[in-house]
């Protein structure tokens, strides 16, 4: 059994933010929102850590953690790649997108590629449908795609990180 | 002289950023003055820069350079990046008043929105209005919802007043969840204190001291400027305690969403706020009444926020005057799909979809035929293009089977099958629904499940009558809108575009050439034997020898579209 003390180490980046929401109610999301963000996804052993820590029920934890889209039970790649499948880029074909995407990286949604550096995941909608279709990769929004625009952008990120 | 880079999500998508850059780099102690804006809404242009008054679109990394040497004076090419005449009459002839600032002012100094009457509203209310005439006012205006239901305004923040209690809320929903729609983006990107005085006004009306907004996830830039747009007016004395040094305390923070579309549906989206998962209850009782931890509190959509301050400067009676006799004042939409012109549009209600698709709008991309646009999102419908005429307001976009819904317009050409929407909008919702309810949690599945057949060329006789049993059982079923709604998108196409769904299911047939396991591919005498297809064919289907006509083995062929992606000549047919 690992002790309470060991835990709190091995998350300890989530340290105060536990602290700061000690106490106060219905800021679940925004913890669990902070410790994705510190850790890229939500492991099981993170969600056992903040249920005891936040005293909430892990049951409890796991069914806002599964029902919001937002938060991850598996890793993703250094890259990730958000696909708008909203109205607009539907329309404007961004099925045609998925599939080169897909080709591109042989994974299926939500999947790393071996080399760790992609995942990509369907959204619906990021607000810039006049641009459809739109994808975002990082902070970096990108529109008016085509199938040699997106395979032409994954090509500079993975040479980009080749020369690192 | 004043240079303006419009930097919304849309822009910064198009190049602003780098645009932003290079300006910055020329203009360095030059005395010009570079600033940043929101989205003015002509998407379709961006980048979009202002050198004082004249409008420069499209402008790329090169068209910058060109830029430069103008502000500094120098011979330049900068003309041909002006915007052409007929935009700009687009853009004069809008009425707006919830976009009245987007794309003009820098949202991120305050000082911009004060210098246009920014937060002038709420002094008049707090310096010289009672409550109840701050209602009254709303009431006048005839201002109703604009998150989608379109439910008077005025009610609500009279009962939330009305409410027993201490304690109340006035929340703001920014999750926007209709696919297709980003006015309230670019409300808070371009304007943000213009939802932030609205929120002050209702607060001051119904006695509310605490203020939340639902922002969605996906939505970084609009959280980044709200919260700045926040701290400025504390600092200015127009958020937080004793507002302009009166009685009047209140104070606003952001609440990031975490991706659920049901969200956007007020209780769910107050459960949301409590750290629960977001599934919707039963009304009674309503938020006015029992919201946000029991207590009353009031919920408004962001544009709907942002109509309140120019109401209160200009009176109600200058609000009623625009629009229609039962949908009053202007409304934001959202123009997108295969429109020549995308991007945002504020024009009074009673316009009719015809005049707003072709004209702020432009028509439809490559000189296409229009078939239909699409209105409410998930839960709107689709108006066919023979309905081009029917004026956009609440009541007779209901009599389409549409809904007004957050203002979003997706246009559709004849290259769009209208079967494949509606199994579209299915899945959207299936993959939406939070479970609840038995009827929305199933049936929409077996909805799906249905067009997905049918769409594969599977369809069976009955399945129309079948979608249209289900889609009733479904509305009458489900507890909230998102279910009773979630059924539209199919009962208006079958009702509009039924011989879309014969030819799937009785001739195996896409019209709109969309449904791949229905289409046939070949090759036609236009081929010229290239043998470009032949090689690039995946599953090697295509066959011949060179400068001969080569042909498709159609039980090879996985109608991947590839070779009639990249034939030069046109000669693989599609039916
Ligand atoms: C499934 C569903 C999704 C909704 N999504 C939104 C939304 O994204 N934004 C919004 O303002 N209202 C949304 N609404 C409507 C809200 O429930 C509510 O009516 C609205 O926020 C009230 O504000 P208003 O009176 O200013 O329109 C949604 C409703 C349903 C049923
Ligand atoms: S529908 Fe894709 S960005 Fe809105």
């Amino acid at each position: 059994m690992t002790c309470e003390c060991n835990q709190n180490k091995k998350w300890e980046l989530l340290e105060p933010t536990l602290e700061a929401y000690a106490g106060v109610a219905g800021s679940l999301i925004a913890i669990l929102q902070k410790a994705q963000e510190l850790y890229g996804w939500l492991p099981i052993e993170l969600i056992a850590h903040i249920a005891r820590r936040t005293g909430i029920k892990p049951a409890k934890v796991m069914g806002v953690v599964t029902f919001y889209a937002q938060f991850r039970t598996k890793p993703v790649g250094k890259h990730l790649i958000l696909l708008c499948q909203g109205t607009a880029c539907h329309v404007n074909g961004s099925g045609g997108i998925e599939e080169a995407i897909r080709e591109r990286l042989a994974v299926e949604e939500g999947e790393i590629t071996p080399d760790g550096l992609f995942t990509y995941n369907n959204v619906a909608c990021l607000g810039c449908c006049s641009l459809s279709p739109v994808m975002m990769i990082g902070e970096k929004t990108y529109g008016n795609l085509t199938k040699e625009s997106v395979l032409r952008i994954l090509k500079d990120i993975a040479e980009q990180e080749e020369a690192l | 002289m004043r240079v303006t880079v419009g930097k919304g999500s849309c822009g910064i998508a198009a190049g602003a950023a780098d645009v932003y850059q290079a300006l910055e780099a020329g203009l360095q102690n030059t005395g010009h003055e570079l600033l940043t804006t929101g989205c003015i809404g002509m998407c379709y242009l961006e980048p979009i820069v202002n050198v004082d008054e004249r409008v420069f679109v499209k402008v790329t990394k090169e068209a910058a350079g060109e830029l430069l040497k103008y502000i500094l004076g120098e011979e330049n090419q900068a003309e041909r990046y002006l915007i052409p005449r007929e935009d700009l009459d687009n853009l004069n002839g809008q009425q707006r008043i919830a976009l009245k600032n987007c794309g003009l002012i820098n949202p991120e100094d305050i000082e911009e929105y004060i210098a246009r009457e920014g937060y002038e509203a709420i002094k008049k209310c707090v310096g010289s209005l009672t409550p109840e005439q701050v209602i009254e006012e709303i009431k006048l205006s005839g201002l109703s919802g604009r998150g989608g239901a379109g439910f008077p305004t005025w009610f609500k923040w009279n009962a939330a007043r009305a409410s027993a209690g201490e304690k109340k809320y006035v929340i703001c929903n920014a999750d926007e969840g209709d696919p297709g729609a980003f006015m309230d983006r670019a409300v808070i990107e371009g304007d943000p204190h213009a939802l932030i005085e609205g929120m002050l006004i209702a607060a001051y009306a119904i006695g509310s001291d605490e203020g939340i907004v639902y922002v969605r996830a996906e939505y970084p830039l609009a959280i980044v400027r709200l919260e700045l747009a926040l701290e400025q007016a504390r600092a200015c004395g127009c958020l937080g305690q004793h507002i302009f040094g009166g009685d009047f305390c209140f104070d606003i923070r952001i609440k990031a969403g975490a991706g659920a579309f049901v969200c956007g549906e007020e209780t769910a989206l107050i459960a949301s706020l409590e750290g629960e998962r977001g599934m919707p209850r039963l009304k009674p009782p309503f938020p006015a009444q029992k919201g946000c931890w029991q207590k009353p509190s009031n919920i408004n959509n962001v544009e709907t926020y942002a109509n309140v301050p120019w109401i209160l400067r200009n009176g109600g009676a200058a609000f009623a005057a625009l629009g229609t006799e039962n949908s009053k004042g202007t409304k934001v939409f959202a123009l997108t799909g295969k429109i020549a012109k995308g991007g945002l549009a504020e024009v009074p209600m009673g316009q009719t979809v015809g005049e707003v698709v072709f004209g702020v709008g432009g028509g439809i991309k490559n000189g296409r035929a229009l078939k239909a646009v699409q209105m409410g999102g998930p839960s709107g419908g689709c108006i066919p293009a023979e309905l081009c005429d029917t004026p956009i307001d609440y009541r007779s976009l209901a009599a389409t089977g549409a809904i007004m819904g957050s203002g979003g317009m997706v246009v559709m050409d004849d290259s769009t099958c209208m079967v494949d929407m509606a199994r579209f909008f299915l899945d959207f919702t299936c993959k939406e629904s939070c479970g609840k309810c038995i009827h929305c949690r199933i049936g929409n599945r077996r909805m799906l499940e249905i067009l997905e057949r049918i769409c594969k060329g599977e369809g069976l006789d009955g399945d129309i009558e079948l979608l249209s049993d289900l889609a009733f059982q479904i509305k009458e079923g489900s507890l909230c809108a998102l279910g009773q709604t979630a059924p539209n998108p199919v009962l208006t196409t079958l009702r509009y575009f039924r011989n879309e769904y014969e030819d799937h299911i009785f001739r195996k047939k896409c019209t709109a050439r969309q449904c791949k396991p229905l289409l046939t591919y070949s090759i036609s005498g236009k081929c010229t034997g290239c043998t470009l297809c032949a090689r690039k064919c995946p599953v090697g289907a295509i066959s011949g020898t060179v400068k001969q006509p080569h042909a498709i083995d159609s039980d090879k062929c996985t109608k991947c579209g590839k070779c009639a992606e990249i034939c030069r000549f046109g000669a693989v047919e599609v039916e």
